[in-house]
This record gives structure tokens, sequence and C-alpha cells, in this order.
């Protein structure tokens, strides 16, 4: 007896509404990183869901690349805020506002 | 020698150009670079001479050749050939060029001694060399163009051969411009007559243009405009009425320059080109009339100016332009053979005069003015025997060159019914004989009037041996050209009678009045010459206070005269300040500035100031942009389930 599909799609969005008020409403910049990448699984939970309900395996191959370029953004991101905590000693984004004219 | 050798001939001076010119300063040894310039012109002239002789040798109908060295361009209609054409008017121009040119090479061996531009100067004195080579020898328009256009650029670098001197108002680099822009406006109606040219004829070949020219009737409008347009080009060139005045500045640069290029060669060019364009002008008379009256006003209006100007240079540049008004005149009334004599016997006379002149300033430590020699035959034997030859050759007395040439002109002009200028001609004639013979006098007679510092020595060898040649070809030039009235065949004429004969067929052939009245018009000539050569020792020599007290008497005249009749005055009013003042107000501050600039400017401002209300979205704060992204999505999710 598995669990319906509507239950994974219901915990899929209310995953991605609280990456989504992550992203929008903390300041500093590791746990809005964080927020984004729970925006991600919430994703891959909806592609595994379908995959098995549709008995279709693309959905899992895709799942397997956004993992993978998930993990190389981490990478890229977590660079990105050392470098910029290196130089303004801080990672709160409100106080990152350079790239402005 | 085959005609093949023409080109090894023009391209020689090409060589001796490029040698002095790159290595020149390298070679730092005055014979070496003297000999690779005067030595390049010397074989030209040496081909020159045996391929007229070859010509003299065979039958008149075989005398025209055509050398194509390549195809120079080749864009649709438009084929040009870089070839060259030897016939009897070019293979005299060649022998005028390259003869008289060499002599002029060795002379400057010994009158730019020491100069630190002496290699420049003989680089520059070969290019000219190889472009009026082109410009003779051409067998089509543009490459003829090419030459004009050479000879054009060599008469700018050597008039401004000594950048930094003074000359009158300015430096020389003034006067080179001057000759440069003036020849631009001629150059411009060139150009326009070989436009009208190709569209009329569809092709720039000589050949082909007057054997098509020949077939039109007699007068039509086009051939009129396509001659007045070269005509135009011939004035500048040849330093007519209304574009004289660039020669009297051109005097700026070394004598040997003013000798070469602005008395035997180059002003020539404009009456070579009318004369290869013989068929064309003749058929069309009013540009034949407007040649003769340009001619004839020329020679008078140029040889009174002279009679009053205190720069031997300046006299003798005057002198030039008259003389080769008569030229225009002779081409003018359809004497094309007596115009290019007169350009023979001219080249002769008026280099040697030069060159004298140059020895003179060259004695007198660059001193010009006549007023402050007198008295210098003692001191210059060689140059005043010399240049007292080329003075009564000039002036028109038998037997030396300059008569023949001169009264054949005059002849021609009389015989076909230009009374009136003849006698402008006549005139000018005797006026000729007084402003030389002033200059003689002033120059090397009478007292002395120089400092008791100089201490003036005539010139050495690699002078004087081609003033000595030049004399003995100013005396005996004019044989070959003697009228058949006083026994002799003309043989200038019988050797060019086969260039100008398409254009003979069609010239109202002259009335022949009686020999009798030939030898009239030879004596009053001859007595205008000898009026004017009395008239001019009296004054000043005996009776010297005769110019002065005219001078006063008419002083409206002498002043008018003085000043060259305002002419450089009228143009600087007509022309140049409005042009000036036009670029300057108008098109620089009015169009450039003012609505240029203000459209590019205003542009530029009203981006900024849209770009300053438009630039305050950009926050730098990334989750600013993150929430309008999401409205974003949400607007358009919204929108796609509503639909």
């Amino acid at each position: 007896m598995s669990v319906p599909l509507p239950y994974y799609l219901g915990l899929s969005a209310l995953l991605f509404v609280v990456g989504v008020a992550g992203v929008l409403t903390r300041r500093n910049a590791i746990v809005v990183f964080m927020s984004i990448e729970l925006m991600l699984n919430s994703v891959n939970l909806t592609l595994i869901a379908f995959s098995s309900f549709l008995g279709n395996v693309n959905g899992q191959v895709l799942v397997l690349l956004v993992m993978a370029v998930a993990a190389a953004e981490a990478a890229v991101g977590l660079a990105i805020v050392i470098a910029l905590f290196r130089n303004k000693q801080t990672v709160n984004i409100n106080e990152i506002n350079i790239l402005k004219w | 020698m085959s005609y093949e050798f023409i080109g090894v001939a023009v391209f020689l001076p090409l060589g001796g150009f490029i040698v002095n010119g790159l290595l020149g300063s390298r070679i730092k040894n005055e014979h070496a670079v003297g000999l690779i310039g005067s030595g390049s012109v010397g074989a030209a002239f040496l081909i020159a001479v045996a391929l007229f002789v070859q010509m003299l040798g065979s039958p008149v109908e075989e005398r025209t050749h055509l050398v194509e060295l390549f195809r120079w361009i080749s864009a649709g209609s438009v084929q040009v050939s870089f070839a060259y054409q030897v016939d009897p008017l070019s293979i005299l121009m060649m022998l005028i060029v390259t003869g008289v040119g060499f002599l002029i090479h060795v002379y400057s061996i010994g009158y730019m001694h020491g100069d630190r531009g002496f290699w420049r100067f003989f680089a520059y004195l070969n290019l000219f060399i190889f472009m009026m080579l082109n410009l003779i020898m051409a067998d089509n328009f543009l490459l003829m163009f090419l030459g004009w256009e050479g000879v054009g650029l060599c008469s700018y670098l050597l008039i401004g051969f000594w950048y930094d001197r003074k000359f009158e108002k300015g430096t020389t680099g003034d006067a080179a411009k001057k000759a440069f822009i003036v020849n631009r406006i001629g150059d411009f109606g060139f150009l326009i007559g070989m436009f009208l040219l190709f569209t009329t004829f569809g092709t720039l070949n000589f050949t082909s243009v007057f054997a098509q020219a020949a077939g039109l009737p007699m007068g039509a409008p086009v051939l009129t405009w396509i001659t007045l347009a070269l005509f135009l080009g011939a004035t500048g060139k040849s330093a007519q009425i209304p574009l004289f005045v660039w020669l009297p500045d051109a005097m700026a640069g070394p004598t040997p320059v003013s000798a070469l290029i602005h008395a035997a060669t180059m002003v020539t060019a404009g009456v070579y080109m009318v004369a290869r364009c013989s068929v064309l002008f003749a058929f069309a008379p009013i540009t034949m009339e407007v040649v003769a009256i340009i001619g004839a006003g020329t020679a008078l209006f140029a040889a009174t100016i002279g009679l009053v100007q205190n720069d031997i240079k300046k006299v003798l540049a005057y002198s030039t332009i008259s003389q080769l008004g008569y030229m225009f005149l002779a081409l003018g009334v359809g004497a094309f053979s007596a115009g290019i004599f007169h350009v023979l016997t001219h080249a002769f006379f008026k280099a040697l005069l030069f060159l004298g002149s140059g020895a003179v300033i060259h004695a007198m430590h660059e001193e010009q003015d006549i007023r402050k020699m007198g008295g210098l035959k003692d001191a210059l034997p060689t140059t005043f025997r010399t240049f007292l030859i080329g003075t009564i050759a000039i002036a028109g007395i038998p037997p030396l060159a300059g008569f023949f040439s001169k009264d054949e002109i005059l002849w021609k002009a009389f015989a076909g019914g230009h009374a009136v200028l003849w006698f402008v001609g006549l005139a000018g004639a005797g006026v000729t004989a007084f402003y030389m013979f002033r200059l003689l006098a002033l120059t090397f007679e009478g007292e002395k009037r120089w400092d008791a510092g100089k201490h003036p020595h005539e010139a050495p060898a690699t002078m004087t041996v081609p003033l000595i040649a030049l004399a003995f070809l100013s005396v005996a030039g004019g044989f070959v050209g003697v009228p058949a009235s006083l026994g002799g065949g003309n043989a200038i004429e019988q050797w060019l009678e086969p260039v100008f004969e398409r254009a003979g067929r069609v010239l109202p052939s002259p009335a022949h009045p009686s020999v009798a009245l030939e030898y009239v018009l030879m004596a009053l000539s001859v007595g205008m010459a000898i009026a004017g050569i009395v008239l001019a020792r009296t004054w000043y020599l005996r009776r010297k206070e005769v110019p002065e007290r005219l001078s006063q008497r008419f002083a409206r005249a002498y002043r008018l005269l003085w000043n060259k009749y305002y002419v450089d005055e009228v143009y600087d009013a007509v022309v140049v300040t409005p042009t000036v003042q036009g670029s300057e107000k108008l098109l620089w501050k009015g169009i450039d500035v003012g609505i240029i600039d203000w459209c590019i400017n205003t542009g530029a401002k009203m981006i900024g100031l849209l770009s300053k209300t438009v630039r305050v979205v950009q926050t730098g704060l990334a989750q600013s942009y993150v929430f309008v992204f999401l409205l974003g999505v949400v607007v358009i999710l919204g929108w796609m389930l509503a639909h």
C-alpha cells in the first residue's frame, strides 16, 4: 500500500514555499543558500514522485542531473561566500550590495 | 635599338630616386649622389637620342610606336594600360626634358654643394624627371594625369625644399602650398575633362579618343566643354591667367628647381597637353579662341609686371609666364608646331637665364635684389657672357633661338587673321626686350652697389659648363625652325607634321599673305625688340634719372605694376578670405559645432537623464531581485491558469 501522489506533491510544495520564504526573508547568505537547496530538493521530490507514479525512469535521471548541478553550484556558491567574507568580513546580504549604480 | 627601351629610359630616373632617396643619407659623398642623380637622367637622354636618331631614319608613317609595359587598371569597361607612345612629339619633349634636365642636374652638383639636404634634392629631382617622362610618354589620359600630379607633387616638395627659410611674408612652405593648391584647381578641370572624355568616348586612350573625336561634327558642344576643362588644367600647370599666381611664389625653391621645373619643363606640360590633344581642340573653335586670347593676354600682362620687379628671379618668373602665354597664343591660332618650337627654344634660353641668375645669387651670397648688384660682369665673366646670350635670345634678336620661335608664333597669329592678338604679342615682345635688358643692365653693368665685404667669384665648372652648353643651344637651337621665307626648311614643323596632321585638316587653312608682308612683320618685331633694348640701356645705364622720374610721374600705374595688378590681393579678398572665414564661421562653428555636435551631445544628455530615473530599480540587493522575479512568476502562472 503506497502513499498516494497528492501527499508527495503537497510535501514538495510545502518544502518549496519554505525555501522561497527563506530566500526572501533571511539575511545570512549561508541560510539563503540552504533555502535554495531546499527548493531544488522539493523539485527533486516531485520528479521522483511522478517517476514512480507513472513508471517512467526519465524523472529519476533528471534528478541525478539536478543533484550533480546542485553539487557544482554549491561548490561555486560557497566559494563566493567565502571570498565575500574575506573581503567584507560579513555574510549579511543586506550589506553585500555593491553591484549597483 | 628597339622602342621597348623607352621603358628603361623612363624608369632609370625612378631608380635614381630610389637609390638616392633610400641610401642618400648614408652615402655621405656628394659626388656619388650627384653622379647617380645626373647619371640616371643622362642615360635616359642617351636612350632618347638613340630612339630619336632611329626615328629620323624611318619613314614618316612608321614613326609612332606604342609600348605597353603592363595592364594597369582593368575594371569593367575601364581598361587602362601602363603604356608609352613614342612619336615625333613625345620624343622631342623627351629630348628637351632629359637633355636640359641633365644639364641642370650637373649644375645642381655645384649649386647645392654643402647643403645638408643634398641627397634629398637629387632624389626629388629624379622623381620629377620620372613623373615628367610619364606625363610626356603616356598613351592615355590617365597615365598622363599620373605624371601631371606627380610633377605637381615634386614641384611642391622642391619649392618648399628649404622649409625652414623665410620667404616674403611667410615661409617657403607657404609658397609650396600655394603652388599646390592653385594647381589643384587646374587639376580639377583636368579631371572633369577626363570624366567627360570617358563618358563620351568610353576610353581614355589617346589613339582611340582622337579617332572617335575626328568623327564628331565641328564645334560639338561636348568637345568644347572637354577642351575648356582640359585647358583649365593647362592654365594651372602652365601658369596662365587666371591661375598664374603660384609661379612667382614658386621662386622660393632653389634656383635649379626654378630652371628645371618652373621654366623649362613642368610649366610647359600644359602646352604639351593641348598640343597632344590638338584634334580635340581643333574641333572646338570656341576653345581655340579662348586659348589664343588667354595666351596673348598673359603674354603682355605678365611682361608688364616684369618691368618693375627688383628680384632677379621674380623678373624671370614673370618672363616665363609671359613666354608661356606666347606658346598658348600659338596653340590657340592653330600653330601647334610653332608652340612646341617655342617650348624647345624657351627651355634653352630660360633654363640658361635661371641658371645664370643662380650663379649670380650664389656669388652674391643669396642676394636676389638687383638694386644691390651691378657691375658684376668683371667678377663673373662666364656667367655674364652666357646670360647676355640668353637675354638676346629671349629678346628675339636674329639669329638666336628666341627670334625664330617667337616670330613664327606672331606670323601664324597674323596670318590666321588674329591681327589684334598679333599686336598684343608684338607689344609683349618689345616689353620683354626692355625688362630683360633692364635686368641685365642692373645686374651686370653700371656701378657696383654691393657691400665691400662681398667678393663675388665665378662659379665652379659644374655650374659654368651647363651654362655654356645652354648658351650654345640658345644660339643654335633656333635653326631647326628657320621658316621657308628665310630660306630654311622649318625642320621642326615638318618633323611634327604627322602628329598635328589630323588637326591641321579641320583647321581653317590660313590665307597665305605674301612673303613681303612676312618680311615686314619680321622687321617690325625685330624693331620692337631693338627699341626695347635701346630704351632699357639708355634709361638704366646713361640716364638713370628717367625711370625714377617716370615712376613718380605715373605713380599710380607704377604702383599697379609694382603690386602685380593686385591680383593676389583680389584673390585673397574674393576667394581665400571667404573660404577661410566661411569654413571657420559657417562650416566649423555653425554646422559642425552648432548642428552636428549639438545633436550628438543632446542625444547623449537625453539618454543620461532617462537612465538617471531608471537606474534606481537596481538596488544591488539580491533579495529584491528575487522578490520581483517571484512576482513575475506568480503573475505568469496566474495568467496561464486563468486561461
